[in-house]
């Protein structure tokens, strides 16, 4: 398995039944094909739907419908279009159960960097500055190194996408959860030892006494 | 309303250096043969405010490679590899906003509010010299109302009078900026007589819409 497929996996089972989510674009968005229907959940792209369905099938797609992305999407039954105000009133507000974004860094306070490497990539932070803010729940979902070096750091170097503390960070290596009392490493995932995690982890991790192994969806 | 318009008389009607609020995400929902003829007439030096600048040959990418714009106010640049070269080499001004406080700041603009109160992007860049309320211990930051001189606008039907209904991901920004534009030129694919688009279907009422582009040839 591959290492976006197994982080798909894990973020997948923090999905409860009949939650609100919003994935964003890239790895997080491989984590709806390992939720199953049976749970009704409702993806909302931020925009405009509540309710994202798969790309259709070649020569029936939507002009009018799209992800945040602009790949081709449908909508489930049951969906709901909106517009931006309510997409983001929805976001900041704290309708919104979980989302799941990318990172480029995580430090020791839980803080997430993730839109901007000044001097190269100023994409502009579109809708992660809300997200990360208003989502009753922020789950990180990224590789646990970029080039060698971690991504989990004592202090953010790059710019903040927001103050708040995310809830979960999960990597290819390992389950960390950012409390008020440090990084807890929780999963390690398969055939990865508390080791291996601390050799590739440049922030300090707090480890308890049994670090299970990682079960997928 | 006034009337229907050709693009190229509307793209007349907006002179150089003018401000536009212009709907869409991605493309998706932007007024695409509104852009082509002021393209066309070669507008130069505006001010563009949108969700995003799309990508090169499509939406308000069309206006970024055809050297219109001067300054742009949106979340995401990301896709237009242009938008960030033409930034870097100072020949257009970015101002990033996240997403949800743009929208907002456009609808404080349309609705006569004087800023709206927002936790997102405190303790991040966009809090730079910006003023922090407090409310009930709460911190917020002050984010300023947005005007523009035109709104431009898609939608899917209009009627006689100007009344606008949408679909699917392509509301996002068109509602909210068809209040904060001095004169709202809204290019819809289809116009039907009056009664045909239901008043609980209108979401853009035509009170609000100055002029419609006629439909195409």
């Amino acid at each position: 398995m591959d290492a976006k497929t197994l982080i798909a996996r894990r973020v997948a089972q923090e999905i409860k039944p009949g939650m609100l989510v919003n994935l964003g674009i890239g790895l997080p968005s491989l984590v709806a094909s390992f939720v199953p229907a049976s749970l009704g959940v409702f993806f909302q792209a931020e925009n405009g739907v509540i309710g994202l369905g798969a790309r259709p099938p070649e020569g029936m797609e939507d002009p009018h419908l799209t992800d945040a992305g602009g790949s081709f999407v449908s909508a489930v039954p049951g969906a709901a279009s909106i517009d931006s105000a309510m997409s983001f009133g929805l976001i900041r507000g704290g309708h919104l159960d979980m989302t799941v974004l990318g990172g480029l860094q995580v430090d020791e306070a839980g803080h997430l960097a993730n839109w901007k490497v000044p001097g190269k990539m100023v994409p502009g932070m579109g809708g992660a500055m809300d997200l990360v803010t208003g989502a009753a729940r922020v789950v990180v979902a990224m590789q646990h190194a970029a080039k060698g070096a971690s991504k989990i750091v004592p202090r953010c170097t790059l710019p903040l996408t927001a103050l708040r503390r995310v809830n979960l960070i999960v990597t290819d290596l390992a389950v960390i959860e950012p409390t008020g009392a440090g990084l807890i490493l929780r999963e390690r995932a398969p055939g990865v030892s508390v080791d291996d995690i601390l050799a590739a982890t440049e922030a300090a991790l707090v480890i308890p006494d049994d670090v299970p192994e990682m079960t997928l969806s | 309303m006034k009337g229907a318009l050709t693009p190229a008389a509307a793209a007349e009607m907006i002179p150089d250096g003018a401000s536009l609020m212009i709907g869409g995400f991605m493309a998706v929902g932007t007024p695409e043969r509104m852009i082509d003829a002021l393209v066309a007439r070669g507008a130069r030096g505006l001010t563009v405010i949108g969700n995003d600048t799309a990508m090169p040959g499509k939406g308000i990418g069309k206006l970024i490679t055809a050297g219109a714009v001067a300054r742009v106010i949106t979340s995401h640049i990301g896709l237009n590899p242009e938008t960030q070269a033409k930034m870097i080499a100072g020949e257009i001004e970015v101002e990033l906003v996240p997403q949800g406080t743009l929208v907002e700041r456009i609808r404080a603009g349309g609705m006569g509010l004087g800023g709206v109160l927002t936790p997102t992007g405190l303790a991040t860049e966009v809090e730079d010299g910006k003023q922090i309320v407090e409310v009930d211990g709460n911190r917020f930051l002050l984010e300023k109302p947005l005007k523009a001189d035109f709104s431009l606008l898609a939608a899917w039907q209009a009627d006689y009078v100007g009344n606008l209904c949408y679909l699917l991901t392509a509301h996002n920004f068109n509602p909210v900026m068809a209040l904060a534009g001095r004169t709202v030129i809204a290019e819809p694919e289809s116009i039907v007589p009056v009664g045909v688009i239901a008043p609980d279907v209108v979401k853009t009422p035509g009170v609000l819409v100055d002029h419609l582009l006629i439909r195409a040839s």
